[in-house]
């Protein structure tokens, strides 16, 4: 079993690392989306310290948004993922390694990234380990509900859209508490609330999402 | 003998039925709907402190129940549709959810309304607030999946999971009154303690929640008849409903 999942995160990371522009762009969106804020908002450092936080966290939402579709999309095209439905190994294991090898490359960046954008809203060198944590423990939370997302709108004409629509409402509890943990700390509370929650949030959506993922696949797929 | 519920199960079996219900609960909504505004509007008398503003509770409060109880609803049946793989049951989501879509509308701007003249704002984002508007957001989400998807078996089961998966945000719902103390007031009706309400304001709300159910379970009884002809209309039962009537 363990093996199995190593197997789909080294193939997936390959693959991934064969198109590595997939990767960049994603990234490069987030830092333009993220950088596009101070131009809308003003210059002025107070309210950018303010609004650093959640816009970090919207800009991964949306970043996360436009890599999802990327999950299955390739295998279903080339009828891959058929076959690890039909493996003789649990398919929820298969998913698992799935999203942990698309984290890797589309939500890990993000949080490696993020507290180089924190920077340009001043934020103070402690916040920015915090929203680095945050994003470290709430980007797989995005990539995970994501999938059940991704697997519902597999090969739908508009899948773009809808999938956005479907899943940027589950997101809100990530975002708040992710968001919630920098402000808290910027405020003078202490983060360890909003992060324990958000832990929380992770590892039970790490225990759910890819068995309903996989269910979705299988409903998708017939 | 004891009677076959499973014979309501089909289609077939289920139209006629349901052809029945719907004009005697359409008449149940219109009998409370006219006693309950009787009562909103004549017997409640003017609040203490928020003056006639707040007889839109009567309106606020049965639908913004209405909004979460459906969803639950329509989570259930989804689920049954998916586990059992009875036609009917996933039709009774979609039928419901349109009507639930409407509740969680109507909650929001009567709830605008209401917070205008009391609270001074259009909107708060406190959490029931927030809430309620990611539950439209929700039954939007369950709406859009199964219109995109063409096969009827696979749309039925993709809602069913996205119900089942957003019904995680009923409760959040529920219970964020208890997590977060903002500016919305604590829950107006209580089972545990004595209302803090007038009887007759509770009276009120209580006739007019149960016009709003009657109303619910009209629509969607001929929502789901609509759903029944359209998808079975290769069956022989619709063939024959279709010639009776031309």
């Amino acid at each position: 079993m363990g093996k199995l999942f190593i197997r789909v995160i080294r193939r997936d990371l390959l693959l991934a690392y064969r198109r590595r522009a997939d990767v960049l762009t994603t990234l490069f969106f987030f830092v333009i989306v993220v950088s596009l804020f101070p131009l809308g908002v003003g210059p002025e450092m107070k309210t950018l310290r303010l609004i650093a936080p959640g816009v970090v966290w919207v800009a991964a939402l949306l970043a996360s948004m436009l890599s999802l579709q990327r999950l299955f999309a390739a295998d279903y095209q080339d009828g891959t993922l058929e076959q690890m439905l039909l493996a003789p190994h649990p398919l929820g294991v298969i998913v698992l390694g799935k999203i942990v090898a698309h984290w890797m490359v589309s939500g890990l960046p993000l949080a490696l990234m993020a507290p180089l954008l924190g920077l340009q809203f001043d934020l103070p060198p402690e916040a920015l380990g915090i929203l680095f944590i945050a994003l470290l423990l709430g980007t797989p939370i995005l990539s995970l509900i994501g999938a059940v997302g991704a697997a519902l709108t597999l090969g739908l004409r508009g899948g773009g859209v809808l999938l956005s629509l479907l899943v940027l409402p589950l997101y809100i509890p990530a975002l708040i508490f992710g968001a919630g943990a920098v402000e808290a700390y910027i405020a003078g509370v202490s983060p360890e609330g909003h992060l324990s929650l958000l832990a929380a949030l992770l590892i039970f959506s790490g225990l759910a999402t890819p068995w309903i993922t996989a269910l979705a696949l299988r409903i998708a797929m017939e | 003998m004891a009677l076959n519920i499973f014979k309501y199960s089909s289609p077939a079996s289920f139209y006629p039925l349901a052809g029945k219900m719907v004009p005697v609960f359409y008449g149940l909504a219109a009998v409370f709907t006219i006693v309950g505004l009787y009562i909103s509007f004549f017997v409640a008398p003017t609040d203490a402190t928020q003056g006639e503003a707040y007889r839109i509770i009567f309106i606020h409060v049965p639908a913004a129940w209405m909004s979460m109880f459906i969803y639950i609803v329509m989570a259930i049946w989804a689920g049954l549709g998916l586990v059992l793989n009875t036609r009917l049951s996933s039709m009774m989501a979609q039928a419901l959810a349109p009507t639930g879509a409407m509740f969680t509308f109507v909650a929001l701007i009567t709830g605008a309304f209401w917070g205008k003249p009391t609270w001074g704002t259009w909107w708060e984002w406190d959490a029931r607030m927030t809430s309620e508007l990611i539950l439209l957001f929700l039954y939007i989400g369950y709406m859009s999946l199964t219109a995109a998807i063409d096969d009827v078996r696979r749309a039925d089961k993709a809602g069913a999971i996205l119900a089942m998966v957003g019904g995680i945000n009923v409760p959040i719902i529920y219970f964020s009154v208890k997590w977060w103390n903002t500016l919305h007031q604590g829950a107006s009706v209580s089972l545990t303690s004595s209302p803090s309400m007038a009887k007759t304001m509770l009276l009120g709300m209580l006739i007019m929640a149960i016009a709003a159910w009657m109303y619910s379970i009209a629509v969607a009884l001929s929502r789901v008849r609509l759903l029944m002809l359209e998808r079975e209309k290769s069956s022989a039962w619709v063939q024959e409903i279709l010639e009776q009537k031309s």
